[in-house]
């Protein structure tokens, strides 16, 4: 009955009395408490570090970063700006916008053919190939990391960036693949088939109407891929020496985790807060690739 | 075969030279866009995964064959053993407990107007680097409740219940006075009615004595009473023990007990700046005098979350506040999916709120829940960053985990390529079920 009005466009109007909805609030109170309490739960941990990169690098054993909340004197920006002194420091974030930009637009190049080429191509063992590529999803990059570091010293690139951003891409590649390949499996087959008719190329269809199409997932995968890649500690731990992300260098500093505070938490607050500006501004892709690439 | 195919090449054997070109034209371009990928693979995860394997029956970084004693090694060194039991636990504890998290906040979001801004909240973590996750709870667990957050906030709770004594740090100045600050003290030697008490106490920095004291009373008798003084039983320079001094200061607001010959207590009564105290109208008998534990009770010093029993704990707190909002996210993504029909049949058949969950939510989440669950096993045998930045290296023998173990026993120093090898592929055969999950469900689809 209640669908049946509302399919109607007029769903059934009840008229609630005042007491019903003060039932109806008080009833909702205690998820409301919960759930903000859990919020701040959640909100606490992040500005706490914030507060601490604020404080004076003596004040750390001593006082509480929840001072600053009473005390709002002792903040000051004076760690922000050694940290942008530290050349050390400034040069492993480019170090960082390098490994990240490479490993997001390599791996998605490739896949990106790879995943035109499961989708829309003829090929002799096609879905053995790809099932090898999702068996390849869940491989621990443990099982990459001896191997690949001999391979690296052989072929002379050890500790370089670009030693990072092909071992970045390949361990992309099998999440990429699937995803584009999904997307592009479901662009309507009309519109290649005109293009074919036309005598386009594959390659031009690809590139004029394949990339343009697939934005939408290209985006997400982006956004995966850098966050990803910006924020790995265990590859560059591995093949990088001088060749250091600012994960690296913030954990070369956490052996003397109190008396190195004053560079730990502005740099940590740093390494975390250009992710953040990423996922804020592109929520909506990171939410829609998350959700394509575990429920599926 | 495809509508395209038809079109491009006419059908039969009409020219079969041109078809087979045409086809071999068709899998040469194929073949050029899956090269990029194929090579990436192939160099970086295929070829290494089969050195990997070789390189787990060899000793060291040597070519010599040791058959399968990385293996025994895996099982029986100390550091790894402690890796294994630790991953157990994560794994038994963390994929549930993500889940069960994640579909509580999924289901109250669906209640709030607010969700939005919830949601945003709980899944920001998941945008951070776990290492970086790992620092911020490295400052938030901090022993010292004045500098870490979490034991301040216990402490302030505790100190709620059991609030700190004026005393905490004191001790008896004399054998007069016996027990601990645990259990308080009382005077040795039993009053009667009319008697003078001298609790003598030393051990009291200046800042902790009451700002309102003044220069200790030696206590006057009282007819039917029993009389006494609390002091600080020191003055710069020492002072004779057991005896109220000149330059030594009373203890206000001590709290005093008068007990009865069978240990009960009679009465008690607050000490005055001087630092005596008097009990009045007590009956013939004999009585101790004595101040209770409370007065010694130290404020909560904070638990060592960072230690070597509580490491595993503290990462894996850490870590949920990491993956709850992927969690919640994907179930709250199933929840939507549900017809809203469904429920409201649940509903006006006239389950409860929570029949309708256990019975009609849950099991039409099963896939979502599943899926979850198993996305969290994987990333639980993977867990490395957080080790590293949230466990002092004091610590990190006790946070061991396969990976870091695996990465410690390669790289860290011991550089034996052949054991990490081993536990790489430990790892690898721990995540061989979800990969055939992972192809037979993709089989099922194709």
């Amino acid at each position: 009955m209640t669908t049946a009005a509302a399919e109607l466009g007029q769903p059934p109007v009840v008229e609630e009395s005042v007491a019903v909805k003060i039932g109806r609030v008080v009833a909702k109170t205690p998820v409301h408490i919960f759930l903000v309490a859990v919020g701040l739960l959640w909100l606490v941990p992040t500005l706490g570090l914030f507060f601490t990169s604020l404080l004076p690098a003596a004040n750390f054993g001593s006082t509480g970063w929840w001072k600053i909340l009473s005390k709002p004197s002792v903040a000051t920006w004076q760690n922000y700006h050694e940290i942008f002194r530290n050349s050390s420091i400034t040069h492993s974030l480019t170090t960082t916008l390098q490994i990240a930009i490479g490993g997001t637009v390599l791996p998605i190049l490739v896949a990106a053919l790879a995943g035109y080429a499961f989708a829309w191509l003829d090929f002799p063992g096609r879905d053995w190939i790809f099932l090898i590529v999702i068996a390849l999803l869940v491989v621990p990059l443990q099982m990459a990391l001896i191997p690949i570091f001999s391979l690296y010293n052989h072929v002379g690139i050890f500790d370089t960036v670009l030693s990072l951003v092909l071992f970045h891409t390949a361990f992309g590649l099998p999440f990429a693949i699937f995803l584009l390949r999904n997307f592009f499996i479901g662009i309507p087959k009309d519109i290649l088939e005109s293009a074919r008719i036309d005598g386009a190329s594959e390659f031009r269809i690809f590139l004029r109407l394949i990339l343009p199409l697939g934005l939408p997932a290209i985006a997400s995968l982006a956004i995966f891929q850098f966050l990803w890649t910006w924020n790995d500690l265990i590859v560059a731990l591995t093949f990088g020496r001088n060749t250091q992300p600012i994960t690296v260098a913030i954990f070369s500093q956490l052996t003397e985790f109190g008396s190195n505070i004053d560079i730990i938490a502005p740099a940590a607050f740093i390494s975390l807060a250009i992710p953040l500006v990423v996922f804020f501004a592109f929520q909506r892709y990171f939410v829609q690739g998350l959700l394509a690439g575990s429920v599926k | 075969m495809n509508g395209a195919s038809v079109t491009a090449e006419p059908p039969g054997r009409a020219a079969p030279p041109v078809a087979r070109a045409g086809r071999l034209r068709k899998h040469a371009v194929a073949a050029a866009f899956l090269a990029p990928a194929v090579f990436f693979l192939g160099v970086w995860i295929i070829y290494p995964l089969a050195d990997t394997v070789r390189r787990s029956f060899l000793y060291r970084d040597t070519n010599r064959w040791i058959g399968l004693h990385n293996y025994k090694e895996l099982f029986t060194l100390g550091t790894i053993v402690t890796a294994i039991k630790n991953n157990a636990i994560w794994i038994g504890v963390v994929p549930a407990l993500v889940t069960a998290i994640g579909l509580i906040f999924a289901v109250l979001t669906e209640r709030i107007r607010w969700s939005v801004a919830f949601k945003t909240v709980v899944f920001m973590p998941m945008a951070i680097s776990l290492f970086a996750a790992g620092v911020i709870w490295r400052v938030m667990d901090q022993e010292d409740p004045h500098v870490g957050a979490l034991n301040a906030g216990i402490g302030a709770i505790h100190d709620a219940f059991s609030p700190p004594g004026p005393l905490p740090d004191a001790a008896a100045s004399t054998s007069n006075l016996t027990g601990s600050p645990q259990r308080g003290f009382v005077l040795h030697k039993p009053l009667h009615p009319g008697g003078v008490g001298l609790l003598g106490l030393t051990g009291i920095a200046t800042s902790e004595v009451p700002s309102t004291a003044v220069q200790a009373a030696s206590p006057k008798p009282v007819a039917n009473g029993i009389a006494g003084v609390v002091w600080r039983d020191f003055k710069p320079g020492g002072g004779k023990a057991g005896q109220v001094e000149q330059g030594e200061l009373g203890l206000p607001g001590v709290t005093v007990q008068l007990e009865n010959a069978t240990g009960r207590k009679v009465e008690s009564v607050k000490t005055d700046d001087n630092g005596t105290f008097s009990f009045v109208g007590v009956q013939g008998g004999e009585y101790r005098v004595a101040i209770g534990p409370k007065t010694f009770a130290k404020p909560f010093g904070g638990v060592a979350w960072l230690g070597p029993k509580l490491i595993t704990p503290a990462l894996i707190v850490a870590y949920i506040w990491v993956w709850a909002g992927f969690a919640m996210v994907v179930i709250a993504a199933g929840l939507a999916a549900i017809p809203r029909e469904v429920l409201e049949a649940g509903r006006t058949d006239g389950g409860t709120e929570w029949q309708v969950f256990r019975r009609v939510t849950v099991p039409l989440l099963a896939p979502v829940l599943s899926v979850v669950f198993i996305t969290m096993l994987i990333n639980v045998l993977k867990v490395f960053d957080i080790v590293l930045s949230v466990a002092p290296g004091s610590s990190q023998d006790d946070a061991n985990v396969i990976a870091l173990a695996m990465w410690r026993t390669s790289f860290g120093g011991v550089n034996d390529y052949g054991l990490g090898a081993a536990i790489a592929v430990f790892l690898f055969l721990l995540v061989i079920p979800v990969l055939a999950l992972n192809v037979r469900r993709f089989r099922r689809e194709v």
